[in-house]
């Protein structure tokens, strides 16, 4: 069952970085834009998204070899859903003001690509433990994108961060990139500069070496 | 001589990027006096802005993506004009930088340069200016001096901040649209100077009449049709000056006759149905914006001579 | 709603234009991103799209109305609409594969996606908040995914055009993808105050 050898944290420190599962992986996109509005947004969506994350890693895994090969999508579903429907639940009844502000989004937790690749790769497959690292570290790693982008949104397109005046009252901010379209250009433009920064000290590392 | 010749898909002419970017600026000169004559020297200012931050961006992009440098092609010149005379006299000057910024870096560069662009940079950059900074875009204001012989602004007009001739119930005289006594960007308004660089440009062989002449049209038509005032809607915002200088940038235009028949008369339907609704003051940035958007598959349909049979499939 | 003709016009004009759900409401993101690469694949896409979110559509309306509000269970939405979307996703693929083989192969494993969609989802979600009837709720479905594939037709045109620029290597793929959308969705911006909700 297990082909690799990981360490508990080698597992959580790759969904930070190596498989972030938005800067590297690419999955998640749908909420990554509609959350980034603004940083604490991004927190507020990260952090749900993770509770949802390790929930699921956590029950699969420990199901993991009850669950028939043929339902298990279905049964993940049901169990990743049981999840947001908890969360939605908290939520709305304790931080209004985020259930507001995600709308929609809350709800479409459960089919965020991250969790049900992860049940499928991860979850079905390792320990209760090694899962909720995964888990923990994915969902870690998603909410700081979130924020990263979120904050760069909202510094430009509000000039807040965290809701926090940040330039003075003669700053006019670009409206645009807390609109749909900022999200997909903000987005596009953050990963590229990331690819290409990344790929940029891979060849001096590559170079070192040789 | 810099004989460098394009490899855009739509070029067909054996010009040079250059002399054929030279003849759109000669053909802008009209345009621009008219617009630093009526509006100022804030206006020579906010050009001068748009063509430095454009040009600077182009050079400062290419060299950093270690790419050749084409400035002296200049086309970042006629976008950054371009830009330039899309925005009202009376903005910042960090608002037409930007604006020539986007243009250059996001819509054009990033795609691999001249010829690669798949949407109009100076307009979507316009698009992204009245999205982000809406008060700062759409405040027009009343040159500072006329042309011709009025020699007093209209009754009723704020001489601070006025309403566009769309805008404006009754609309102003033909005679003040024609020479540009309006509020409006800078390139827009003097309809005679447009139209000058229109027979120019024809005659240098720049550009064919088919675009500018349907597109105009297919609004004439169709206000004619709903009983409007075909004149003045024709002379009215940024039609002409669109169909003349933007409608006309064949990278991102149809690349056969049928299919610029099409996207011309696409154009006219949306800015005529955006202007009968009312839904925006002006249809044309984003009518143009969105047949450059079906232009690959208008060429798709017009080289096959079938229509839209995109069910093909088994 | 009331059902009049400039009503269903302008409804119409809203789904798809308006409130397009990849360019105002990031809706259906995923595959638009991952299908856009021909005409002809995106095209089939779409299609199989707005027959799932219009069933969905149908189908989650049923359930939340006549089976979960009258037994109090309005909170199991969420688990039961992705159940009710999982098994619709899987009859079309049994179909698909029987009668169009061919795009069926050619969408792959972004047939079973579907499910993950969040336009199929969050459709059968916007139903139930805005408080749509059953005709509205299905109108709502299949023009906006109708929306989605004008999106993902234009995207995939746009694409293909671009596939001999010069775009730089690390922006190739996503990023690029991600930034054309952008520009897109800018342009649709024309369309806003267009229609009603």
């Amino acid at each position: 069952m297990h082909e690799k050898k990981h360490s508990l944290r080698g597992v959580f420190v790759n969904g930070i970085l190596n498989e972030n599962p938005i800067f590297r992986l690419v999955l998640g996109v749908c909420p990554t834009l509609a959350s980034t509005t603004s940083a604490t947004n991004g927190l507020g969506m990260g952090l749900a998204a993770t509770f949802v994350l390790l929930g699921s890693n956590v029950v699969i895994s420990l199901l993991r070899n009850i669950i028939p090969d043929k339902v298990r999508i279905p049964a993940f579903i049901v169990v990743i859903s049981t999840f947001v429907t908890i969360i939605q639940m908290l939520i709305q009844a304790f931080v209004p003001a985020l259930y507001d502000a995600l709308g929609l989004f809350i709800p479409l937790i459960v089919v965020n690509c991250i969790i049900l690749a992860r049940a499928e790769a991860f979850a079905a497959k390792y320990s209760v433990l090694f899962s909720a690292a995964d888990g923990l570290g994915m969902g870690l790693g998603f909410t700081g994108a979130l924020i990263l982008i979120g904050s760069i949104r909202e510094m430009i397109g509000s000039g807040t961060i965290f809701g926090n005046a940040l330039f003075g009252a003669s700053f006019e901010p670009m409206l645009l990139v807390t609109m749909a379209p900022g999200g997909f250009i903000v987005f596009g433009l953050i990963l590229g500069i990331i690819n290409t920064v990344t790929e940029r000290v891979s060849k001096r590392k590559g170079a070192q070496a040789s | 001589m810099n004989l460098r010749l394009s490899t855009g898909p739509h070029f067909v002419s054996r010009e040079s990027t250059q002399t054929l970017m030279l003849d759109v600026i000669i053909a802008l000169i009209p345009t621009t006096a008219a617009g630093i004559y009526l509006f100022g020297t804030k206006a020579a200012w906010v050009l001068a802005a748009a063509v430095i931050a454009a040009v600077a961006c182009e050079y400062i992009f290419q060299k950093l993506a270690k790419r050749p440098v084409r400035v002296t092609d200049l086309s970042a010149v006629v976008t950054g004009l371009l830009v330039g005379l899309n925005m009202p006299a009376e903005v910042p000057l960090w608002l037409p930088a930007i604006g020539s910024a986007i243009a250059i870096l996001l819509v054009k560069e990033l795609f691999g340069g001249i010829g690669h662009n798949f949407l109009n940079p100076a307009l979507l950059a316009r698009g992204i200016l009245l999205a982000s900074w809406p008060a700062r875009m759409s405040v027009y204001f009343m040159p500072v001096r006329l042309l011709g012989n009025t020699s007093a602004i209209p009754a009723g007009v704020d001489a601070v901040s006025s309403a566009t001739p769309l805008i404006r119930p009754g609309g102003y005289e033909i005679y003040d649209l024609l020479l540009g006594n309006i509020p409006g960007t800078i390139g827009e308004v003097c309809k005679i100077a447009i139209l000058i660089g229109f027979l120019y440009m024809l005659f240098v062989g720049t550009i064919k009449w088919h675009i500018p002449v349907l597109f105009v049209g297919t609004v004439a038509l169709i206000t004619w049709i709903t009983g409007g005032d075909v004149l003045k809607a024709v002379l009215s915002g940024g039609l002409l000056f669109g169909a003349v200088f933007m409608a006309t940038d064949y990278v991102t235009n149809p690349m056969l006759f049928t299919g610029q028949v099409i996207f011309a008369i696409g154009c006219g339907v949306i800015v005529a149905v955006v202007r009968m609704t009312k839904a925006y003051p002006e249809g044309v940035t984003f009518a143009i914006l969105l047949m450059n958007i079906l232009t690959p598959l208008i060429d798709r349909m017009t080289s096959r001579k079938v229509y839209g049979t995109v069910k093909q499939h088994a | 709603m009331t059902f009049t003709l400039s009503n269903f016009l302008l409804f119409m004009v809203n789904c798809i234009l308006t409130n397009n759900f990849i360019f105002s409401r990031y809706l259906g993101c995923c595959p638009f991103l991952g299908v856009s690469n021909k005409v002809e694949t995106a095209a089939g896409m779409g299609i199989a799209v707005t027959f799932v979110m219009g069933l969905a559509s149908l189908f989650t309306y049923v359930v939340y109305h006549y089976i979960l509000l009258p037994l109090g269970l309005s909170y199991l939405d969420t688990i039961s609409f992705i159940l009710v979307i999982a098994s619709l996703v899987q009859f079309v693929e049994m179909f698909m594969k029987k009668s169009m083989p061919a795009l069926y192969n050619a969408l792959g494993i972004y047939l079973p996606l579907i499910t993950t969609n969040c336009a199929v989802l969050g459709v059968t979600i916007l139903n139930i908040d805005n408080n749509y009837n059953l005709l509205w709720s299905v109108l709502n479905g299949v023009f906006g995914a109708l929306g989605f594939l004008l999106a993902i037709v234009l995207m995939a045109g746009v694409r293909e055009r671009l596939e001999s620029s010069n775009i730089p290597e690390t922006f190739k793929g996503f990023p690029i993808s991600l930034i054309i959308a952008g520009l897109m969705s800018v342009a649709f911006l024309g369309f806003a105050g267009l229609g009603v909700n």
